[in-house]
Formats: structure tokens, sequence, C-alpha cells
């Protein structure tokens, strides 16, 4: 077709009216509007501000730099690249985050990938249950994994023993903490991430492709070879790039398995800066971080390019003819169980005891059980101790009441938001509002947990603005701003997905008839999302039920969580009772779950 | 009962020029249909009609009312223009039952109660449908929804109803049953209605009349039958017609004002009453393409005195019809007759063609220069 200018009309003042009004008359403009501007606000203006604290002088260190407070400085970011000090501040941490996240993504990649091909494209037995086992761990916490790699694996380097060292069984501290332990538990907890992305992939694969292959003369080794891999590879390389930047980020695992033998990670080594000062040498380590993370990403995008998903759903749709496996079939459901035993039976169950146990790794013999840990009185205490049993102790309590009203105020936030921004982005596909939105709701996504308080930790610790943003430290609000931003991404793509499946044509009948913009979201819209609303505030409910490296930061003594609380009390040694705080975390995330899924359909494998 | 004017319409998307300067005027009480292949720009007129969409040039009219000036950025909003519309996927809305998918347009319009439910029944019987009114859209079959959609459409006694691709998600059966449905609806209402369609078959059995669109811009708005008779070019010819057209190449030549033709079908001689303005060569010998519908070729077993003597190559009988491919020199053409009949292959027969009913376009601007009578 030939390309004709658009025409350029002079501007009357009837057209100008029009103009003015055709925007003004319009709902939807000013919702497009007023979510732009909210999205700067609480995504751009933190981002800049954390950039520009890190160039700024603060008071702290006035006495080692000339200067006033306020002044431009290069002194953050020479401390933490260039000093003497920058081996021990940035690049020995740097490159710890980097071995962990290389060997986690090493193995949790192939594992998740193998994992899935087992339960998509062979015959082996017993699906149903194995396909919910395998994702359980999806909905674990990550730093509960690290719990219980603890309860096995504890050494009295960290003043009691574990499992095996109660058994007698030496464990030496390069096992029991540190990068192996790190590894070991991430593997454990991301390759549910490589298993969703590529059981999804091999789904959409229609058999026809790979019976084409065998009627072609390929065997099987070649069929997967040739065929089937090159369709799964991008799958698996966004699994892979999502599983490196997540796990370089992860704080809850390394600072439970790290932080007692002195080895920390970027994410570890930031929050001490946050904690103890200079922070805005903290803050520039978050922007590495965020840095590190668009980096991946990019060249994730780069490399994948057009190929990002092939259209592999052809014709008459997958029907799927399993693989045989023969004679592999005894292996691999040994492999099975040997890996469902290690990664999940065993180390729960070592946790879940621990609960009851006087003296950990001391066996389970009836003088070493006790309640204490739960319902115990001080008074009661067998050991010296200061704590009560966690249902006896306030702290708990009010730890319980924090996290049910941060869950259920973050994620009903969030989930409405969501779905505002899912139909700003559906309804402005190819627009430029539409896409400013997605790239802006995108944002939080590139940034681990720990990253991304930060940024909002130095935006409202001070007030900004003469007082118009006032200072949030140490408010309950500021965690629940916090959990809310950080889960626009997820809760945005699910509310556009929901968006989506509410065909414009809906809405354009409405309009015929005569129903305004509020009417037709009223009648229309609000009904019919209504189903997909509950499944994605579900699964956001869950995603902040289990967090602990967004709030980790932020947390004082009246706004603490579970998962803080569980965390604190294992680096203060009371493992038992730690242990028995992250049961409850479980329980908690395993009822809203089956909840989510009963009542609203919500599927484990749209969450993150 | 309303006369809409388009005048100088042009709708970009981006870059994309998908209306260009389209002129068109329908008449009150008109069935006009749109039609085209998919993405020549019918729907997009449609919706620029119904107010969906905004263009950026041209200014429309309904009954004089001013409803598009894109001069000065005015767009009347849809519900103020007096029309409604059908949408190919019908957009009944699924979390409302039949009768509240009607009543809805008519509440917003805060009719009383009586008053809605008077004109939601009216038009369900009119459509045959009152016996599903508390039912939900997903438990009627494809035909039945149609029948929603479109008494949805009529129940506000719209002055104008537009109807998108109405029919294509019905199969064969329905789709006739549909077409003379919407042939009484039209005139029972008496609404005038754009129609927009692909299936040539539709346009030409119920409109009054059709604008035949080509890549964004207008065509040919002619009647049906001046449509099938005398397409205004060869891609139109082409496009109209099943069987297609015969379209055989010769030489033309203007000789005293009359048009004189060679080809494979002999010489003809064509009157200048017959010719129209399009523009050809005065002088000396051009291309042409003669072109003649199947049915205007008689098959003769017996010499007869004018016809041309061809070739049998093909015959296939199809029951009602019998389609037979001849040949002529080089050149073959079908003959559609109707009934049963059979021809050998190879047999020698004599093609009647009417000279009055051959269309001649001129190759190098491809428009129609003599026309049929």
């Amino acid at each position: 077709m030939a390309k004709k200018d658009l025409p350029r009309k002079p501007l009357t003042k009837t057209r100008l009216k029009n103009l003015i009004l055709n925007v003004l008359r319009n709902p939807f403009n000013m919702i497009v509007l007023v979510s732009l501007i909210v999205l700067f606000c609480l995504i751009l203006i933190p981002l800049l501000t954390m950039v520009k604290s890190t160039f700024t002088l603060a008071e702290g260190e006035l006495r080692r730099v000339d200067g006033n407070v306020g002044d431009f400085t290069l002194y953050y970011w020479w401390y933490m690249a260039v000093s003497n000090m920058s081996k021990a501040v940035l690049w020995k941490p740097l490159l710890n985050s980097f071995v962990c996240g290389f060997f986690t993504t090493l193995i949790s990649v192939p594992l998740g990938s193998v994992l899935a091909w087992l339960m998509i494209r062979t015959d082996i037995p017993g699906k149903k249950l194995l396909g919910i086992l395998v994702t359980v761990p999806y909905m674990i916490p990550s730093w509960t994994k690290a719990l219980a790699w603890l309860a096995v694996f504890r050494t009295p380097t960290s003043g009691a023993n574990g499992f095996l060292t109660g058994m007698g069984i030496p464990i030496p501290d390069w096992l029991a903490y540190g990068p192996v332990a790190i590894v070991l538990c991430m593997s454990m907890h991301y390759y549910a991430f490589s298993y969703i992305q590529v059981s999804g992939a091999l789904r959409s694969i229609n058999s026809e492709l790979e019976e084409m292959g065998e009627i072609q003369g390929a065997n099987k080794a070649q069929i997967l070879r040739h065929i089937t891999l090159p369709l799964i590879l991008p799958s698996v390389l966004s699994a892979l790039v999502m599983t490196v930047s997540k796990s370089i980020g992860t704080y809850g695992v390394a600072a439970n398995l790290g932080n007692r033998i002195g080895y920390y990670t970027l994410a570890t080594r930031m929050r001490v800066f946050i904690d103890q000062g200079p922070q805005a040498v903290g803050y520039a380590m978050s922007i590495v971080l965020v840095g590190l993370a668009a980096l991946i990403l990019m060249s994730n995008q780069k490399a994948i390019g057009v190929r990002k998903s092939y259209a592999t759903v052809g014709g008459k749709g997958g029907r799927s003819t399993l693989m045989p496996l023969g004679a592999a079939k005894k292996p691999m459901m040994a492999f099975l169980a040997i890996f469902l035993f290690l990664a999940m039976v065993m180390p729960f169950f070592v946790l879940i005891m621990e609960t009851f146990q006087i003296t950990t790794g001391a066996g389970y013999g009836l003088d070493n059980l006790t309640l204490y840990n739960w319902i115990g009185t001080v008074d009661e205490a067998q050991k010296y101790t200061n704590y009560p049993g966690i249902f006896q102790h306030d702290e708990f309590w009010s730890a319980f009441k924090n996290t049910v009203k941060l869950t259920l105020i973050g994620s009903i936030i969030t989930a409405i938001c969501g779905q505002f921004l899912g139909y700003i982005s559906s309804r402005g596909r190819g627009k430029w509002y539409g896409n400013l939105t997605e790239q802006l709701v995108f944002v939080p996504y590139l940034m681990s947990g720990v990253a991304f308080s930060t940024m909002y930790f130095s935006m409202f610790s001070i007030p900004h603005l003469g007082g118009l943003i006032p200072s949030l430290y140490g408010t309950f609000t500021l965690i629940v701003l916090t959990s809310v931003v950080k889960h626009f991404p997820f809760a945005s793509r699910s509310g556009t997905a929901n968006m989506l499946s509410i065909s414009v044509e809906l809405e354009e009948a409405a309009d015929i008839a005569g129903a305004s913009f509020w009417k037709r979201m009223a009648t229309i819209i609000v009904p019919l999302a209504k189903n997909g609303f509950i499944s994605g505030l579900m699964l956001v409910f869950i995603s902040i039920a289990k967090e602990l490296d967004l709030i980790i930061i932020m947390m004082t003594p009246t706004t603490r969580t579970m998962s803080f609380l569980a965390f604190t009390y294992s680096q203060e040694g009371y493992n038992q009772m730690s242990d028995a705080i992250s049961v409850c975390v479980l329980l908690f995330i395993l009822v809203c779950y089956i909840v989510a899924n009963k009542v609203g359909g919500a599927d484990i494998g749209k969450s993150w | 009962m309303s006369r809409i004017e388009l005048k100088n319409i042009d709708k970009f998307y981006g870059s994309n020029h998908v209306l260009r300067n389209i002129n068109l005027t329908i008449e009150d009480g008109d069935f006009m249909t749109l039609l085209g292949p998919s993405g020549c720009g019918k729907t997009t007129t449609l919706r620029v009609v119904s107010g969906l969409e905004k263009p950026q040039n041209g200014i429309m009219t309904i009954d004089g009312v001013e409803m598009i000036n894109a001069d000065d950025a005015y767009y009347a909003e849809p519900s103020k223009r007096g029309l409604n519309l059908v949408f190919q996927s019908y957009a009944l809305w699924p979390h409302m039952t039949v009768y509240n998918n009607i009543a809805f347009g008519l509440k917003i319009q805060k009719m009383s109660h009586d008053e809605i439910e008077r004109r939601v029944m009216d038009s369900l019987k009119m459509m045959r449908i009152d016996m599903y009114k508390d039912r939900y859209p997903t438990e009627l079959s494809g035909g039945q929804q149609q029948r929603v959609a479109i008494a949805r459409a009529v129940a506000s006694s719209p002055k104008l109803l537009l109807l998108d691709e109405p029919l294509s998600n019905l199969d064969a059966k329905l789709r006739i049953d549909m077409r003379s449905e919407l042939q009484r609806l039209h005139k029972e209402l008496g609404t005038t209605i754009i129609y927009v369609t692909h299936d040539q078959v539709e346009a030409l059995t119920m409109s009054t009349k059709i604008a035949l669109f080509k890549a964004g811009e207008l065509n040919q708005v002619a009647t049906p039958m001046e449509l099938y008779n005398n397409p205004i070019d060869l891609e139109a010819a082409d496009f109209i017609g099943n069987p297609r057209i015969n379209l055989i190449p010769g030489r033309a030549e203007m000789k005293g004002g009359e048009l004189v033709v060679k080809s494979e079908l002999g010489g003809h001689t064509f009157p200048a009453g017959h010719l129209t303005d399009e523009q050809k060569p005065m002088s000396g010998e051009f291309d042409c393409v003669l072109a003649v519908r199947p049915e205007q070729i008689l098959i003769s077993r017996e010499p007869v005195e004018g016809a041309l003597p061809v070739n049998v190559y093909a015959s296939q009988p199809a029951g009602s019809e019998t389609i037979v491919t001849l040949k002529a020199g080089e050149e073959e053409f079908l003959s559609k007759e109707i009934g049963q009949v059979h021809y050998d292959i190879d047999q020698k027969v004599w093609a009647i063609i009417d000279q009055d009913k051959i269309n001649v376009y001129n190759k190098e601007t491809t428009r129609l220069i003599k026309r049929a009578v």
C-alpha cells in the first residue's frame, strides 16, 4: 500500500475545542493519565532518587570527605569499586553471587527440564501425584528450605547440632554453610521455574511433529536432538535467564546459610551497608544488582529475539502420543523417588521434628521430645531461654497478625491495580500509552526483592519535596506499598490476560447501546473479569505471604512478619522456634493455595 | 429511515492508509452492501459510520445532521447517531440472559419497565426466539445467538442498522435461512441497512445496492444486477460471479464511432450507443479483453448461423447444472447449461454468443469500454 502522510489540519477554534473535549469526555484517557503519573511516582522517581543519593554526600561521611551535606560526590562509588575496601565490599561478594548463580543455574535448569520431559512426554506412572509433588517446592518459600537444610546439616559452628551431626556423622562446615549449601538450596527452589516453563513448552508441541521425524527415519535420540530440543530451546533459555537473575539477587537463602561463616553475596553484603552505613554504598550496590539483572534480561531478548516462541500448536491441536520408557522406567522412577525424598520429604520431616526437640540433633527419644517450642511458658523451660513457646509469645501473634494484614491488604490492592493496568495495556496494545504502561510496570521485575526494597527505603527514609512525599520509614504503609509495587509486573500480566479474554466488541456493543464508560465498567467488565480477578488475587496473596527478601530491610519491631521472625530466631540460635514459625508459614501458604485452587481455579504454574 | 452521506473519508492506522477518499451516499431505506475481499476497508467503513473509529479526513451526515467533521475534530458519540450494530462475533454479553442482553440498551435509555418488556418481547418474537429469553448466550446454538444479536440491535428501533458479516459463522443451510430472514426484516422495519460481507451471493441476493471495495477505495457502487452485468473493471468482473466470468484477449479498434473487435470468438462490431466514456485510443489497434458470463454462452449440437465452432474440452455435470469447458483455437472458456446434459470429450459443437451481452475492457486501463445491454 502506498504510504501517505497523515493530513495536517489548520488548528481552528472549533477544532481545538473539540480536540480538548474529545480527550476530557473520555474517562479512559483520564485513567491512563492518572495511572501513568502514579507509575512514574512509584517506579521511576524512586529509582532516580536512589541513583541521586549515591552521588550526594550524607552527614555520616563528613569526617572522611571534605564538603557539605548534599554536595555532589563520587565517594560512595569510589569506596565501593576502587578503594582498598572495594575487594571486600564489591568484588568478592560479586564473585560469590556469580558463583552461586552459575552453579544454581547449572543444576536447576537441566533438572527442571528433565523432570518436565519425564512428566509430559513419557509414560511414567503416577503422573498426577508426581505432578503435584514436583511443584510443591515452588510454593515453599526459599528461606524455609534454608532452614530445613540447617535442620539437617547444622554443625556446632553455629551453636547446635543438626540431624546428621547428632547421629554422629561429622559434617564439614563447607558443606553445612556457604556456597555449596546455598547453591543446593536455591537449586531445590528454582528448578521448579524451569519445570514450569519447559513443561508448558512441551505441552504445546504437537506430537505429529515428532511422528513426522519418525516417519522420515530418525531414531529417538535424533528426534530429541533435532526436533524436540530446538522447539523448547526458547523456553529453556528464558528459564535459564530468570534463574540466573533471580539467584544472583536472592537474600534469604544466602543470609541464612552464608552470614554465620562470613560468606557474603552482593545481596547480603548490601544489607550490611543499609543497616550500618554508609547507606549510599548499599544503594550503589543495589544499582549494580539492578544493572546486572537488566543486562541479563536484555541479552536474553537479543539472543532469542524473534524466535521467542514458536507457534507450535497447529491444525488439529495437541494430540500427544507418549514415549514409552521401556527398560528405563524403573531407574527413572527410582531417580524421581530419591529426588523427592531428598529434596522434600527428608528435610521437611527433620524440620518439623526439630520443632518438637529439646536439643536439636539429639535424636527422637521420648526424653528429647517436647511441646515447649509450640506452647511452653518460660518457667517450664528445660534449658536456659528467654522465649516461651511461639503460641505463648506475643511477638508471634503480633507477627501473625502483621502477616495476615499485609497479605490481605497488599494482595487486594495489588490485584485491583493489576486489573486496571491490565485493562490499560490490553486496550492500548500497540498504542504509545499501552506500551509505556507495559514497560514501566516491567521495571520492578528487573530488581531482586532486596534491591527493590532498598530503593523504596532510600526514597522514603527522609521526607522529599518539602514533605509532599512524607517519610514513611518504619510504617506498615511503606511495607504494603513496597509489596504492592513489587508485584505489579505479575499482577498486571494476569490482569492483561484477563482483560484480553474479554472481547473489545462486548464493550463496543455497550457503547453503541449508550452505556457510559463507568456504566460499561460496572455492567460488562467487572462481572466478566471477576473470576480472573479472584485467581490473580490468590496468586499474589501467596506470593506476598512467602516474601522475606522484599521486606526484610523495612522491618521494625512493630511491623515484623512471620517470615522475618523466623529469620531472626534462626540468626539468634532459636532454631526450634524458627522452624516452628516456618511450619506455620508453610501451613498458611498451603491452606491459601488449596482455597485459591478450589475457589479461583488458580494454577501455581502462573505464579512466581 | 435515514440518508447517510460520506464525503472524502480518509482513515489511517499509523502510516497505513486503510480508507482512501470514500464518497458514498446511502439513500433512505436502502439495503446497502459493502462488498470486497478481506482487508479492503469495508468493516472499517462500517465502524466509521457507527462511531467506533474516527477518520482523520472527511464529513459524514445522517439525515443532513453532521456526525463527523474531521476538520473540526468533531465526532458524535455512537449512541447519539441513532443506529445499532450487529457484530461478526455477535458480542453477546455472556453474563446476561437473552432478555437482559436485549433490555440493556433500553434500560440505559431509561424507558419504562412496561415499554422495555414490550419491546424485548416484540423483537424476540420477530426473530422467533421468545422461548429462549431466560437462557444465557452460551446455552444457545450459533444460529440462535445470531438471532439474539439481531433482536438486540433492532429492539431500540434504530434508524440505521449496521451488520458486520453476520452470517459468516453459520453453516451453509442456516445462512440461506437467515438471508431470507434479513430480507424480510428489512421490508418489515423499513430501516436503512448497511451490510458488510465478502460473500458475493449474500450481496447479490439481499441488497438494493452494492458498494464494491478495492484496497481501501470504492470501486463501483451499483444495483446488484448492474454490478453483475457491467462490472466496472476486470478485477470487479473477476470477483463477481460463480463460475467465474470468461476473459478472452482480443484486439480492438475504433472505426467511425463503432468498436471493432477481433478475438478467438470471431469478429464483432459494437455500436456507439453501447460504449462507455472510459478512456480508449481513438485510432489504431489496441489490446482489449472480452468478458462473457458462462450462462450467456449457449451450446448447439448442430451448426447455427453466426455461431462459433468449438470443441468440448471437458464437461462437469453437477445435477442442477452442467459446466462445459469449450476450446476455440488456443482459448478455453466455460459455458453453463441448466439441467443435465452430456457431451463427449472433443465433440464438435457450436457456441452461440449474444454479442449484446459481451463486456469489453481496455486491457491497458482494465476499465469497461463496452457495456452489456
